[in-house]
């Protein structure tokens, strides 16, 4: 035992007198911890919320029974089933006004309600007997709460009828109130009327469900229904990739430092060997050094995560509250899982980045000479397998362009970019350096160039991770800044009337449209109205477009059909978002079935309009024709043409005379204010995580140079002896620094344009449904070649200011010391 | 959920369906309680007349009330099988029947098949009013989902027989048919049977005289089976005192012909109550009192985390039994939303027999 401390104490030693090579192979650790399991606890935080809101009561998780047309049906066949051998639970669902805002309503049966649903425990807090006797409880939100600025008991009104008094239930989503079915069907007025059935897990024997019910209700299964989850699991795969690029990163960089400081300990090892250590005890010792180097940091990189998730919590939870309307809480609450995986992963990258090194050290020959940077003159000969290996990957990542139909063969696709380009770098340089090596002609600009081709191995680690870290800076800022320029002309157009309302209920509505005929500053009252059924069981709205040349003149189309505006009045004919168009691989000539009460309807498509940022598919028909077809849906929202100068005085006038709040009554200069903030906020965490990886990427150039730069001094004295000035020799390192570095910058460029493409033209398309037009912004690239040559400037500087003040004696000492 | 609680037999199932219902726990202590006044409810009080087939129908005026079959029975090969159907009825508030969601009857059935080797159950929730779960008492019909029994066209009222009980859960299923040549019996003094010194007490009136045939499934493999069935009805508002812990409940069919009826409420202080009837070949009820009955518990076994006596001795000596009962299977354990032991016995000594143990509280 004391044996193995003695060599764990020689090992050690050499971190004493390279305190620099420890911090590089810390940080490299904590930053490749920090910021993958920062990621991670974003990503476990806001999917445990989902489980907990976004399926409560069966929302997306749990098969359900719904009626063929999308209506609601009788309970009878809630009983029927359940005497049938089926083990369902009624839902109702409708929606109320309370003080002019409306509220989802959802009645369940705390009876039945599966366990697994979740929230049935809750209602065992309020008390069973409570929530079912009437008048009953209504369960809602502590957030639902306090925008109702009520107390907790009191029974708000709605529809002129009283709501049960008011419970909070942290679990349930905001704007949702649930209530037991009973008192439900009373509220909405449909006695023995149920919207679906969930389908709770038990076995047992059932009776096919035709036998019980005909053709009356449909079967949708879990899966077909979690378009949310499917969402939000591409938004979560984003910052995953984003997360797996900084670990990587990371990684370059402890990879360089224990390269190099094995390499410098090769001595030490031998002579260790020589003195009769074996080559397993010396392993074993090596292996538990790396091991307790990468605990440590594993701890200091969770705490790191911690801080940055603590940090980016707010604009993840914006972005999926903007995106998805998925809540997530703005506590950070971390599983024991987390702290236990960020500790693994660190020490499993730890040991992935030196495998190398210590295979290198197993196969230790006893008697080789010392040679110190063998490990780099090996690096050459991998040049050309690498470059091979490169290729190959580029040869898949097209094939996968090509052939891959899914989210994740489009990250597959980027990610092999990447790999591909950071594989190819070292090949690249080497070949810019030796053209510029063959074109000089003085004898110290031959060795500026064959010089840079020396550094290029120690180098080349950390940039292809400048590399790296650029191109991703690259692509995701193009295509955010794309996403922002269409957004906003889309946005121009799509909101198009001046003045939005959603009024009370129909009554109101109709007060509403008869006060503002007689305003003379209103040109147009566009009606609008909105019903949601069910395709192929991935839930679809269907938009009511009133018939008015607002629409005709300004509504974006991506495609459309000959005349597609005066063929849209027939109510045969509708317009389809982009999002179902890809999904049901529809194009403008193709029908669509939607189930609509009275029965399916047929409509041709006749064009395709952007959707950006609603999860939903979404058909645009005639308003006319919606209501006829959809005789149920509320006639309460309506769009107004109104002269800008006088939105301000209708707006107040109609906040005096209706009651409305600016929830449903808003103008269009704040609505489109408030999406631009919403989606802003969503690349706000994109822009945070590239901002990291820039950084991770320029802590790893600045450690290569570090590290680098004790080991030249050999080769900097004997210029320094034939009379060339320190200041000189600083000068041209640092030249030397920043034109490798600029090399790779440039090559970034181009490569981030190719992954701002695969961004926008693969990525996005899987994961959102939609497609963005691809710009370039030169400025944007400027900023980021400025960035990146600083980065590397102030990486250089610390070592060049060292050279140059070094003392003259050091440098003569290289030549006493010298091997 | 534990024995803490003041719960009784099948009482207990039936007073705490509500905290049942809210997933364990989450409910206030008292709710649980049978110990909890019966206020609004109708009382129990002796001298009641009973009335076929109105009395075989719910009685929604009192706060609790169960239809409860046992069946021992048995294979071509001789393999003993027990079988398992109840359903209580409890109402969460007093006064006139409400329609729809709004009626306050609460449904919960627990079904449950036993072999020597295994031992399934299953349990579900309903609500009044809505068809889901109900008695009906003419024609006979009780049913909660699919598990229902039913009286035939041939009901004779007086006998509650023939019926058909039909049950099933993930891994098991049966369907009987229960038939009686004799007349139900009135349990306690004449349906009026006490639970405590204090006055606490229930209606109750049973037909353990059924025959059985019909057919158990298990894993998918059916299997034929006779034996005998009991069937035990029985309501009450407030069924038990404070301190009552628990229950161990016998109801035995003697070789000779003879039916027995025992229990014993467990008191906080140790003592217990103890009660039962003994009920002759030729359908004569006579009550027997605490000091009638010797309830012995001997072997112990751990079950599902708590101690249970597995293994009884009884003796009555006016009617000169003194006998020791096992069970088919020690691990006859109801874990459902209130978990209880409810199983297969067989017995011998001066008498033997086979029956059905309950054990509650523990």
């Amino acid at each position: 035992m004391s044996r193995i401390l003695w060599i764990l104490a020689v090992l050690l030693s050499h971190w004493r007198r390279h305190p620099m090579q420890l911090a590089t192979l810390l940080i490299g650790l904590i930053s490749a911890t920090a910021l993958w399991s920062g990621v991670q606890a974003l990503n476990q935080q806001a999917r445990s919320s989902y489980d907990r809101a976004a399926a409560a009561f069966g929302g997306a998780r749990t098969a359900v029974l719904v009626s063929r047309n999308g209506a609601t049906f009788s309970q009878q066949l809630f009983v029927d089933l359940r005497r049938a051998g089926w083990p369902v639970s009624p839902v109702l669902e409708g929606r109320v006004q309370i003080e002019g805002r409306s509220f989802r309503l959802l009645g369940v049966d705390p009876v039945t309600l599966p366990s697994e649903v979740g929230n049935a425990p809750a209602i065992g807090r309020a008390g069973l007997q409570s929530f079912v006797t009437p008048p009953g409880e209504m369960l809602v939100s502590p957030e639902t709460l306090s925008s109702l600025g009520v107390a907790e008991g009191t029974s708000p009104q709605a529809n002129g009828s009283i709501l049960p008094p008011l419970r909070v239930q942290a679990q349930l989503v905001p704007d949702l109130l649930v209530v037991d079915i009973g008192i439900a069907q009373q509220l909405l007025k449909m006695p023995g009327q149920v919207s679906r059935l969930l389908i709770g897990k038990t076995k047992g024997t059932r009776t096919p469900l035709e036998n019980v019910a005909g053709d009356k209700l449909r079967l949708i299964e879990p899966d077909a229904e979690t378009d949310l989850a499917r969402l939000t699991d591409s938004f979560h795969l984003n910052l995953t990739a984003f997360g797996l690029l900084s670990f990587f990163v990371g990684l370059f960089i402890v990879n360089s430092a224990i390269g190099l400081a094995f390499e410098q300990r090769l001595p030490m090892l031998r002579t260790l060997r020589a003195c009769g250590v074996s080559a397993r005890l010396l392993n074993t010792v090596l292996l538990v050094e790396l091991i307790s180097l990468a605990l440590v940091a594993g701890i200091v990189g969770l705490v790191c995560g911690y801080l940055i998730a603590a940090a980016l919590l707010p604009d993840v939870a914006a972005s999926l509250r903007g995106l998805y309307g998925a809540q997530i809480p703005g506590q950070l609450t971390l599983k024991p899982e987390w702290w236990a995986a960020g500790l693994v992963i660190s020490v499993l990258g730890a040991l992935a980045a030196a495998t190398a090194s210590l295979l290198k050290a197993v196969r230790l020959p006893l008697l080789a000479a010392a040679q110190p940077y063998a490990w780099q003159q090996a690096q050459h000969r991998w040049l050309i397998l690498q470059s091979a290996v490169a290729l190959a990957v580029f040869a898949a990542a097209a094939a996968l362009l090509w052939y891959g139909d899914s989210l994740l063969s489009g990250f597959a696709v980027l990610a092999g970019l990447l790999l591909g380009a950071a594989l190819g770098l070292p090949a690249v340089l080497e070949l810019m350096l030796s053209l510029g090596q063959r074109r000089a002609h003085h004898a110290l600009a031959i060795w500026f160039w064959a010089d840079s081709r020396q550094q290029l191995s120690g180098l080349s680690l950390a940039l292809m991770a400048l590399l790296l870290a650029l191109a991703v800076n690259v692509g995701v800022g193009t295509m955010v800044e794309s996403f922002s320029r269409t957004f906003i002309s889309w946005l121009d157009g799509r909101l198009a009337a001046d003045v939005y309302i959603n009024a009370a209920d129909d009554a109101q509505a109709v007060d509403i449209k008869t006060w503002l005929r007689d305003r003379p500053e209103v040109d147009a009252i566009l009606p609008g109205g909105r019903a949601e059924t069910q395709i192929d069981g991935a839930p679809v709205e269907i938009f009511g477009l009133a018939d008015h040349a607002t629409y005709r003149d300004r509504w974006p189309l991506l495609q459309s059909a000959d005349r597609a505006w005066i063929r849209l009045r027939a109510g045969d004919t509708g317009f389809i978002s982009e999002q179902l168009a890809r999904r049901m691989k529809l194009a403008v000539g193709d029908q669509i079935e939607v189930p609509a009460p009275g029965g399916n309807w047929t409509l041709e498509v006749v064009g395709i309009y952007a959707d950006y940022g609603n999860p939903k598919g979404q058909i645009a028909v005639n308003f006319a024709a919606l209501t006829r077809r959809f005789p149920g849906i509320p006639l309460t929202r309506m769009g107004l043409r109104v002269a800008p100068a006088a939105v301000p005085a209708l707006i107040s006038a109609l906040q005096d005379k209706f009651a409305l709040d600016s929830r449903n009554l808003v103008d269009q200069a704040t609505l489109k204010a408030e999406s631009t903030r919403i989606f802003n906020r969503t690349f706000a965490v994109t822009a945070a995580l590239n901002a990291f990886t820039l950084g991770v990427a320029g802590v790893a150039l600045l450690t290569s140079l570090l590290t680098l730069s004790n080991s030249r001094l050999p080769q900097l004295a004997p210029l320094w002896a034939i009379g060339i000035t320190r200041r000189r020799l600083a000068a041209i390192e640092l030249l030397k620094t920043l034109s490798v570095a600029l090399i790779t910058t440039l090559l970034a460029l181009p490569l981030g344009l190719l992954v701002a493409w695969c961004l926008l033209a693969v990525v996005n398309v899987k994961a959102f449904g939609w497609r963005l037009p691809f710009h370039v912004f030169p400025l944007q690239l400027l900023e980021l070649l400025g960035v990146a040559m600083a980065a590397a400037l102030i990486a250089a500087l610390l070592p060049v200011l060292r050279l140059a003040r070094m003392q003259p004696a050091a440098l003569v000492k290289i030549f006493a010391n010298e091997r | 959920m534990s024995g803490k609680s003041p719960i009784s037999r099948r009482a207990f199932a039936g007073g705490a369906l509500a905290l049942a219902l809210s997933h364990q726990n989450a409910l206030a202590q008292g709710f649980a309680g049978l110990g909890m006044s019966g206020s609004g409810f109708a009382p129990v009080v002796p001298g009641k007349t009973f009335v076929f087939p109105a009395d075989h129908g719910p009685h929604p005026q009192f706060r609790i009330e169960w239809w409860y079959v046992t069946a021992n029975l048995r294979d071509s090969t001789g393999t003993a099988y027990g079988a398992q159907w109840t359903l209580f009825r409890q109402a969460t508030v007093p006064g006139a029947q409400q329609e729809g969601w709004a009626n306050q009857q609460i449904w919960m059935g627990h079904v449950a098949v036993t072999r020597a080797d295994t031992h399934r159950y299953s349990e579900t929730f309903a609500r009044g009013g809505i068809g889901q779960a109900g008695v009906e008492a003419k024609p006979f019909q009780a049913w909660i989902d699919s598990w229902e029994m039913r009286g035939s066209d041939q009901m004779r009222d007086a006998m509650l027989a023939p019926l058909e009980l039909k049950a099933s859960g993930a891994d098991f299923a049966y369907t009987l048919r229960l038939d009686a040549d004799r007349p139900l019996v009135l349990q306690g003094d004449a349906g009026y049977s006490r639970k405590s010194e204090r006055g606490q007490a229930s209606y109750y009136f049973s037909q353990p005289y059924f025959e059985v045939s019909g057919s158990i499934t298990i894993d998918d493999k059916p299997t034929g089976v006779t034996g005998k069935a009991w069937m035990d009805r029985e309501w009450s508002s407030q069924p038990l005192a404070a301190d009552q812990t628990g229950w161990d409940w016998f109801s035995l069919h003697l070789d000779s012909g003879d039916k027995l009826m025992l229990f014993r409420l467990r008191q906080t202080d140790g003592n217990s109550y103890c009660s039962g009837n003994w009920i002759s070949r030729d359908g004569k009820s006579e009550q027997l009192s605490s000091t009638d009955i010797t309830m012995t518990p001997k072997a112990q076994a751990e079950i599902a985390g708590r101690k249970l006596p597995i293994t009884w001795d009884i003796a009555i000596p006016s009617h000169a039994l003194t006998i020791e009962c096992s069970p088919l299977n020690a691990r006859c354990w109801m874990g459902t939303s209130f978990p209880y032991w409810e199983g297969p016995i067989s017995f011998k000594g001066s008498h033997t027999g086979l029956g059905y143990l309950e054990m509650t509280g523990y």
